[in-house]
């Protein structure tokens, strides 16, 4: 089958850097827009990068555009970046947890918990949109870092995941650890948690990915300028017709807008693909 | 399922289960309660009471024309960035499959695209064929096409419906060449040892194989057209022009937040999540078990 | 003093019982060897013994004090598992050290006690290695370690050998014995292997069916073994069980062959339904006027003996263990002898020993 693969030779290759150059060419258009001037964006795009990189990523970085209130980009990619840090970190946390509790222990009403948090694999927030906002109102967690986080905490997706690990660790270690005198919480720090290395590594790189690419939730949970987040405020940033749109310091946000996450897949690739094979189980 | 070995504690697995039990009441439980009580109440003109209204909101919701429209377009909507996506991105995994050893630098940049956020995935491609200024969108004008999707109906949905798809080459590329690669190789020997050639080989063995993948991939991409295009459309169309684009999802957004009809919205919301349960229950049943890596 | 008493110890799962009263009172330095076929019961009564498993009635006590109710981290015993049970992240040091640690034991005091461990198994060169780097051996050594330095006053052993391959096995064999005989602690090893158990125990306890059929040292099993079970159990090729009956010269088998009565066969009635047992080892082989005559079906020339696969008269199966290279073919009629001192009997219905 490999040799035969080689009589078609280039085939394959130029097929795939079709595919490369789709997936590739909207980024790297806006990435060559992103360091060029307006001007020069509407005459007509060249295809090799401008001079203007550094002056358009530095006024968009610290000075912001008028349609985002002046609110610097800088100051969204951090609160973009807390954000998906706590969602990510957070979410792990709790259904290591909640996943270890499940697996480990016999209680009533185990599985009545088990099948309310699994549940919520049906119950994205697309579904629950005003009320839960309204939640989120009533708590005064409007405009907080509280607001855009928790409601996203409590995944379904990890629980299982970790399940399913917790699952295949050995009777026999559990026994051991029990005749060496580990309690319930030392197994788990000691022992579970090393274990699960892997599996935490594959679900912060999605969860990060997750967290960082909000939308609908913050558009609905923010008011303030100051605590809008990249995506949102790249979207805000282009004008409806009224308003100008600075098109060089868009593009310089968008590139700064998916650089983070592509940063991680790239740098993660083992971890993401695992994280994604083994979310979809 | 339970393992053999546990630990003994009373309290203990309580307190662990405490902090996902509490989000999940009252982020999940109490709003979806919420949406249900919203749902079949009707808001007096001042929003101080509201009274029972049994299904009539669901009647209404249901005898719009608009939402009538919203459910046949979101419906092709889905139906199209499925099988736009499904082609080329099988195409891709059966390329990649074959050069093997640069397979893992291809990967490496399809998989961009999931990094991308569908809003800002929406910026990309909206500036690309922003009439006037796009490039792409100049190129069109230069065929003759008279390209201005911020009026014509039908190119808005073509922009979007392409985006979407674009965004998930790389979740479908993957599982096509996950699936592919668990393939055998001495399944398509045999079978080229029997006098198949590389078509047939394909298309009476490989094909059949990935039918599990691509059925999995299928509910997935609905589910993602579904729900998780939101940024997209709010981006590059916000729903328009004259709600061309406007999907089911994005309907409840405008509906509840904008035109601040709660009781509708929130009918909106339950025939959503009926619809989800309906395609998660259809993932799990008919494809848990058949998918291996 | 570190002996272990069990008293009427039951278990069951729900309604059914899988143990059903087994007591026998392990002393101080003693190895223990429970062996039996698989689920018999021998596993879930070592897990009691260590408090994994609850115990449904009766009492386990270690030490002079009763245990029924106490945690398995504070029985003051070890453990070595089928599968070494060792944590996969951590060193073997770590490893041997976990337990110790837990139990708020001194940095140096620790560090002694795995020393001194990885002396006696030779495990220092790998020390601060990984389980995945070590072979099946080295990581049953790590487990055994584990179990010493924490210097209990049981030892308890889970088939530890039985993933390891066969010459690996007779060699962990003989240095589990040395060990267990220098540090002199108590040790309850459960096998289903019948070798093994004869060769480690001091005192064997055979199971079956949730019951201890036979307890005695090793010797004794193998020359008066209680039950048609036992029999058949110990020794390897297993006992010749044939159907009998006392009749006025002797005993006869199934095809006639008359055997001469033993001893202990005085008193037993003429008629009643019985089991013949002789060990292959037993049979000699005979002259013309031998009393068993068997045609030749199969023989295993092992080199040292050869073991003759026969039938009687009546088709029933006979194995014999011959000396030497002995000369005999498919078809041959063999004549065999045998000592009536070595010939056991036993009740046909109930199995035991008459």
């Amino acid at each position: 089958m490999r040799a035969r693969a080689a009589s078609l030779g280039l085939v394959p290759h130029l097929i795939l850097w079709g595919g490369l150059l789709l997936v590739a060419f909207p980024i790297y258009m806006t990435f060559v827009a992103s360091s060029l001037t307006p001007q020069q964006i509407l005459a007509g795009m060249p295809l090799l990068p401008g001079s203007h990189l550094l002056a358009n990523y530095r006024s968009a970085l610290f000075e912001g555009v008028a349609a985002t209130s002046g609110e610097s980009v800088a100051r969204m990619l951090w609160n973009t970046l807390v954000m998906a840090l706590i969602i990510a970190i957070g979410k792990i946390a709790i259904s290591l947890l909640s996943a270890y509790a499940v697996v480990f222990f016999r209680f009533p009403l185990r599985m009545i918990i088990f099948w309310m948090i699994f549940v919520t694999l049906m119950l994205p927030v697309e579904v629950r949109i005003v009320p839960t906002y309204q939640v989120v109102a009533d708590l005064g967690m409007i405009d907080s870092f509280a607001g855009l986080t928790i409601p996203l905490i409590a995944s379904a997706t990890a629980t299982l995941l970790f399940r399913q690990f917790f699952l295949t660790i050995p009777d026999e270690l559990v026994e051991a650890a029990k005749i060496d005198g580990a309690g319930p919480l030392r197994f788990l720090v000691d022992t579970v948690i090393p274990l699960s290395r892997t599996n935490i590594a594959a679900l912060f790189v999605i969860l990060f990915i997750y967290g960082w690419n909000q939308f609908l939730w913050p558009l609905l949970v923010t008011n303030s300028a100051q605590m809008t987040t990249i995506v949102i405020g790249l979207t805000r940033m282009i004008g409806t017709g009224d308003g100008r749109t600075d098109w060089d310091i868009v593009m310089a946000t968008a590139i700064l807008a998916l650089l983070p996450p592509a940063l991680v897949v790239l740098l993660m690739q083992r971890w993401f693909v695992k994280g994604l094979v083994e979310t979809e189980k | 399922m339970q393992r053999r070995v546990v630990f003994r504690g009373k309290t203990l697995p309580y307190l662990l289960v405490a902090p996902q039990l509490a989000v999940t009441l009252v982020f999940f439980f109490w709003p979806a309660g919420q949406a249900f009580w919203l749902s079949v109440h009707r808001q007096d003109p001042f929003g101080l009471s509201s009274h029972f209204v049994g299904f009539a909101n669901f009647a209404a919701v249901l005898a719009d024309p608009d939402y009538l429209d919203a459910i046949v377009r979101t419906a092709f909507f889905s139906l199209a960035v499925t099988v736009l996506v499904l082609v080329p991105s099988l195409l891709l995994a059966v390329m990649a499959d074959r050069v093997v050893k640069a397979a893992a630098a291809y990967k490496t940049v399809l998989l961009l695209p999931y990094a991308v956020a569908p809003a800002v995935a929406g910026v990309l491609w909206l500036f690309l064929f922003y009439p006037g200024l796009g490039p792409l969108a100049f190129a069109l004008r230069a065929l003759g096409i008279d390209w201005n999707y911020l009026l014509n109906g039908g190119q808005a949905m073509a922009l979007v419906i392409v985006i979407a798809a674009w965004k998930q080459i790389s979740y479908n590329f993957l599982f096509f060449l996950a699936g592919l690669q668990s393939i055998p190789r001495s399944l398509l020997e045999a079978a080229a040892i029997d006098g198949a050639g590389g078509a047939r080989r394909f298309w009476t063995i490989v094909f059949p194989l990935l039918s599990p993948t691509a059925f999995f991939l299928v509910i997935v991409n609905i589910v993602y057209a579904f729900f998780e295009t939101f940024g997209v459309i709010r981006s590059v169309t916000a729903g328009g022009p004259g709600k061309s684009t406007e999907i089911l999802v994005y309907k409840v957004y405008y509906d509840g937040v904008v035109a601040l009809d709660l009781g509708g919205s929130s009918a909106q919301s339950v025939i959503l999540m009926a619809i989800v349960v309906a395609l998660t229950a259809v993932q799990f049943r008919y494809v848990e078990r058949k998918v291996h890596y | 003093m570190a002996e272990v008493s069990l008293r009427g110890v039951r278990k069951s799962y729900g309604a059914t019982e899988i143990i059903h009263g087994v007591s026998c009172d392990i002393a101080d330095g003693e190895l223990v060897v429970v062996v039996g076929p698989s689920g018999c019961g021998k596993s879930t009564l070592l897990r009691l013994v260590a408090g994994l498993e609850e115990i449904s009635a009766g009492e386990i006590a270690i030490g002079g004090k009763v245990v029924n109710a106490v945690e398995p981290k504070d029985r003051d015993i070890a453990m070595v598992f089928q599968n070494y049970a060792l944590y996969p992240h951590m060193t073997v040091r770590d490893n041997m050290a976990y337990g110790l640690k837990i139990r708020g034991l001194s940095r140096p005091e620790i560090e002694a006690r795995v020393k001194r461990a990885a002396g006696i198994l030779q495990l220092d060169a790998m020390l601060d290695r990984k389980p995945r780097q070590l072979s099946g051996g080295q990581r049953q050594r790590v487990a055994m370690g584990r179990a010493i330095v924490r210097d209990p006053q049981v030892f308890l052993f889970d088939e530890p050998l039985s993933n390891l391959d066969a010459q690996l096995r007779v060699q962990m064999r003989v240095e589990i014995k040395r060990l267990q005989q220098s540090l002199g602690t108590t040790s309850i090893y459960v096998t289903h292997d019948q070798v093994e158990a004869m060769t480690l125990a001091d005192r064997l306890v055979v199971m079956h069916g949730g019951i201890a059929e036979q307890i005695g040292p090793p010797l004794e099993l193998y020359e008066r073994p209680a039950t048609v079970f036992v029999a058949g159990f110990i020794g390897s090729p297993a006992m010749n069980l044939l159907p009998a009956a006392v009749v006025e010269s002797g005993i006869a088998l199934a095809d006639g062959t008359l055997l001469p009565l033993p001893a202990e066969g005085g008193g037993i009635a003429a008629g009643r339904p019985l089991t013949l047992g002789i060990r292959p080892e037993h049979l000699a082989a005979g002259g013309d006027g031998a009393a068993l005559r068997v045609t030749v079906e199969l023989a295993e020339m092992l080199g040292a003996d050869t073991v003759i696969h026969g039938r009687l008269g009546d088709g029933s199966l006979l194995q014999a263990r011959l000396p030497g290279a002995a000369r005999a073919h498919a078809g041959d009629s063999l004549p065999l002898a045998v000592d009536p001192g070595l010939i056991h009997l036993f009740d046909r219905e109930t199995g035991r020993r008459i």
